[in-house]
């Protein structure tokens, strides 16, 4: 269009962040006009110049056809027919064009959480709408519980760590429950006895509408939970009761909601709905996680059905999901529970079954949807508070703000007393503090306000529920980053995927549940175990495609570390340094780049991290380029580690980089193993060959680095081993100081191959 | 509970309790299951263990029952094996699994750290010579995929083989062109579990009231 032209060109030679804002104001100018109700009225003569001209034209065209035949229109406008998806993309480029201009700010983005930041840009929006005279487009409740709320929480339920969620799942339950229940009575029951203060003239609030109240604002709510949660790195037990709480209490809010609202219309309330609504909650949460187990199940036999057509299977798993929640939704379950357990259910077979290629679009969808969702969610509630009819009562406000504090605390203590009787490893008191804390409320909250029926009260409410998003939002989630620091609360320890803490997992686990053996009662362990001999017996022949479900787990971990190792090294770009180190043969300290491997892995590793960054993309490779580079820099790194400093250099010994060959190259340092004669053939294949056979039948390239044997059949499991321990007496005969001359042909040798 | 009078008293079970730290109805709840898992004799031997017939599908069974008869889980500074061990040496390997109480200092904290991974470590070395070499942890690796044939026998030799590797690569760091990692010494040992989390990991729960579902 017209208008946006010239701002293009401007914006190409001033720094980025001029032409950025400059078109993020253009966007917001056109949005706010698409957004207002009679586009084809051409009200508005300042920004909507050339529709307005147009729609002359039009009319103009329209009166001379009566008079003659119109000319054929070779350019004609016609902006009805794709207003919708116009602007739902206006308003999704918007969002995104915000979250990218956060992050070239670095100083605000440290300080302040994304979602705040997200906020304000919706109560600009809100603003500058406004003053244009716009009706701005409220948070719609229909738009929120369908479109947006689903991608977060399936990101977060499928990639829940389900070890650290079981472990605590009773203390969870207890916050999720218990915990909202008080809640919401307790403030339900005090704003009700605040309303009946005189001078607060709030006397046509009843009881009821005040606990329906309550349940609206107790509930934890998972979006900001992560928003913020997910920023400030805190350990993973912290992470998990504050994340599942706000996961689990969806059940809760969803009965009391309805049993209030319910009761709201007629009236009174007798023994027998109290009980019906107990009842009802259990099946509500029993049903949903019902749900979601067998549309989980579903999802993962159709998993194993997929090696034919990759490219549909990420879609199995989002549709799944997704019919998941709404046939929750149909039936007035717990549609939050429904996605969880569905994702549960389905992610250790399907991640069995589909390819590497489809599991990374996979993340990578999920991460981006539930990005988007959550960018568009707190722009919305900017916006809409904006927006929407607010009725402004200091006492009511304020007395919720401060109860929904003390409920929140007094809550987390109680509950903490009474669970430390039964937990192993105690929650102390930084802990409560944190969990108190980080009761975030947000959007969910909002959309269950927009959707009472009731008018002068749901301003009220609405506004009251606003303020308390607001306040939990910013002040908490600014302040808990330094209060982690202050209080030097546990952060999330980097998961370095440590071959050895995972054979400690397993033997712990194995080790703990043979003790509960002797010790002679049925403990977590001894359930789990039995579950899981279950599982191998029955459930994962039946869902698990050829021969991977006999795979155990340990073997999996492996190989996946070994990929993870392998792309890893690859996207670092190790192989540009290829020339400069085999044209040298002697290694010396200072040449032992400093960017070694550990040291990628720590660039990786703190490199600023958030929910929807993926720290690996194979990408446009295709598998067979990434195993070639692969073992291109492999050959050059074993010859940098293990050529042995030549006779005129003994001083500066060679490097060994242990660490980083641990995943590739099986060195062992046996005594019983005779050095033999070069004589040996190398093989580069590490084990994690054969479980990408099934991507790419063919290893390409297999080559040995002194004698050049290129063959390319597939290697079988059992043989890469035989071929490793050749390989590792390889290793011992190349660190003797032997001939270099012999070692220099076969680095040059291998170069070439 | 009427069940404590009628047990060897009390001032025994305080002498197990300051030991051990467990309390006097955990004792006794753990007597119990000790007399039912030696048929009321005053030892238990290796056996006894192998009765309990949930214990034979756990891949590591043996390895536990070898800790139990470990001198050097008993706290008596001595090594070695023995063939049958009395009430106490069965509540001090027990006491190895009590999880760490509530409050305690930095130092307390280690310590029970510490001693965690020090009955691990001598789980792991089988041959008492004060390091794990790599034979000994392929064994290990072996015995947790030992419920999966013959596939896992060498992938099991080369996950050790990486392992080990690790360990090495944190432990030395540098290393000499033709030396070699012995085997992991308890230092290292330590340092590689650094980030385990073991004194919130390695517990059980033990009960404080006698239930009577007790698996045989």
């Amino acid at each position: 269009m017209a208008v946006l032209r010239p701002a293009r060109r401007s914006s190409s030679s001033p720094p980025p962040l001029t032409g950025l804002l400059t078109c993020v104001l253009l966007l917001v100018f056109v949005s706010a006009a698409s957004a207002s109700r009679d586009a084809a009225a051409g009200k508005n003569n300042e920004t909507r110049g050339d529709p307005a001209v147009v729609t002359d034209e039009d009319s103009h065209h329209q009166s001379n056809s009566t008079a003659h035949k119109k000319a054929f229109p070779v350019l004609s406008f016609n902006y009805d027919h794709v207003r919708k998806p116009f602007e739902i993309s206006l308003w999704i480029l918007l969002a995104l064009l915000m979250k990218l201009g956060f992050h070239i700010i670095p100083r605000v983005s440290n300080v302040v959480p994304e979602s705040c930041l997200l906020i304000f840009v919706g109560l600009l929006v809100g603003g500058i709408i406004k003053a244009i005279g716009e009706e701005a487009p409220i948070l719609d409740s229909k738009l929120f519980f369908l479109y947006l709320l689903p991608p977060i929480i399936l990101d977060a339920g499928y990639f829940l760590p389900i070890r650290a969620f079981t472990e605590n799942l009773g203390t969870i339950l207890m916050f999720a429950v218990v915990g909202t229940l008080w809640n919401a009575f307790f403030v339900g029951g005090m704003m009700y006895a605040v309303c009946q203060i005189k001078g607060a003239n709030l006397g046509e609030v009843d009881l009821l509408s005040c606990l329906l109240f309550g349940s609206i604002i107790s509930a934890v709510d998972p979006v900001a939970v992560l928003a913020v949660f997910e920023e400030i790195h805190i350990n993973e037990l912290l992470h998990i009761l504050v994340f599942g709480e706000s996961l689990l209490n969806d059940a809760v809010t969803v009965v009391l909601y309805h049993l209030f609202e319910e009761f709201s219309h007629a009236g009174t309330v007798t023994v027998v709905d109290a009980l019906l609504g107990v009842v009802c909650f259990f099946v509500v949460s029993l049903g949903g996680i019902l749900v979601g187990a067998i549309y989980g199940l579903l999802g993962a036999f159709t998993s194993r059905f997929t090696s034919h057509t990759r490219v549909i299977e990420p879609l199995f798993v989002f549709l799944y999901s997704y019919m998941a929640y709404l046939s929750a939704e149909v039936f007035h379950l717990s549609g939050i529970m429904s996605l969880i357990a569905c994702g549960v259910m389905m992610r250790p077979y399907v991640e069995a079954n589909i390819s590497h290629k489809s599991y990374t679009t996979m993340k990578y969808f999920l991460k981006m949807w539930s990005s988007v969702s959550e960018t568009l969610i707190f722009i919305f509630l900017g916006v809409s508070t904006v927006a929407g009819p607010h009725a402004w009562n200091w006492t009511f406000v304020i007395f919720t703000v401060i109860l929904c504090l003390i409920s929140r605390v007094l809550g987390v203590v109680g509950l903490t007393f009474i669970i430390n009787k039964f937990r192993i490893v105690k929650l102390t008191k930084k802990d409560q503090f944190i969990v108190a804390y980080g009761g975030l409320r947000g959007a969910i909250a909002f959309s269950l306000g927009f959707l009472l029926t009731k008018s002068e009260m749901k301003h009220m409410f609405l506004t009251a529920i606003i303020t308390v998003i607001f306040f939990t939002v910013f002040v908490q989630g600014m302040t808990i980053r330094p209060l982690v620091e202050l209080l030097a609360v546990k952060k999330k320890k980097e998961n370095k995927g440590s071959i050895n803490e995972e054979i400690h997992t397993q033997f712990l686990d194995h080790l703990l549940t043979g003790i509960e053996c002797i010790c002679g009662h049925y403990g977590h362990h001894h359930w789990k175990d039995k579950l899981n001999r279950f599982n191998k017996a029955y459930v994962k022949r039946w869902l698990i495609a050829g021969e991977r479900s006999t795979e155990p787990q340990l073997i999996s971990f492996y190989n996946k570390m070994e990929m993870k190792q392998a792309m890893m090294m690859v996207e670092s770009g190790i192989a540009p340094k290829l020339p400069t180190v085999v044209s040298s043969v002697s290694m010396s300290r200072e040449e032992q780049p400093d960017d070694g491997v550990s040291c990628f892995t720590n660039k990786h590793f703190l490199r600023s991290y958030s929910r929807h960054d993926l720290l690996i993309d194979p990408f446009e490779d295709t598998l067979s380029e990434i195993r070639f580079r692969k073992q291109r820099v492999e050959m050059e790194r074993r010859m940098s580690h293990y050529l042995t400093v030549p006779a005129n250099r003994q001083e500066t010994p060679s490097v060994r980089k242990v660490c980083f060959e641990s995943e590739h190259q099986v060195y062992t340092y046996d005594d019983s193993e005779s050095p033999r004669g070069p004589t040996v053939q190398l093989n580069l294949s590490p084990p994690d060959a054969v479980s990408l056979l099934s991507e790419s039948p063919q290893r390409p390239n297999q080559s040995s680095s002194h004698r050049d044997k290129g063959d390319g059949e597939p290697r079988e499991r059992e043989r890469a081993p035989d071929e490793q321990d050749e390989q590792l007496k390889l290793s011992r005969c190349l660190s003797d100081p032997g001939p270099n001359k012999e070692e220099e042909d076969g680095g040059d040798g291998s170069f070439k191959s | 509970m009427g069940a404590l009078q009628s047990l060897p008293g009390h001032p025994e079970y305080a002498d197990l309790a300051e030991k051990t730290g467990f309390s006097f109805e955990q004792i006794s709840i753990l007597h119990k299951r000790f007399k039912q898992l030696s048929h009321n004799e005053q030892t238990l031997r290796r056996d006894h263990f192998n009765e309990i017939p949930d214990l034979s599908c756990n891949p590591i069974r043996s390895q536990i029952i070898e800790a139990f008869f470990d001198q050097r889980n008993f706290h008596q500074n001595s090594e070695g094996k023995v063939q049958e061990i009395g009430f106490e040496e069965f509540l001090v390997v027990m006491s190895h699994f009590r999880p760490p109480s509530l409050h305690m200092t930095d130092d307390q904290r280690e310590s029970v750290r510490k001693e965690k991974l020090r009955f691990l470590f001598n789980m792991h070395d089988t041959d008492n010579d004060g390091t794990i070499t790599l034979e000994e942890y392929r064994h290990v690796v072996e015995e947790l995929l030992s419920h999966s044939g013959a596939l896992g026998k060498d992938t099991a030799k080369s996950i050790a083989d990486a392992a080990m590797l690790e360990v090495a690569s944190i432990s030395m760091g540098h290393m000499e062109p033709d030396e070699f990692y012995e085997g992991i010494t308890f230092e290292h040992f330590l340092k590689l579990l650094s980030t385990f989390e073991i004194e919130s990991r390695m517990n059980i729960r033990f009960l404080n009231m006698d239930t009577t579902t007790l698996c045989k």
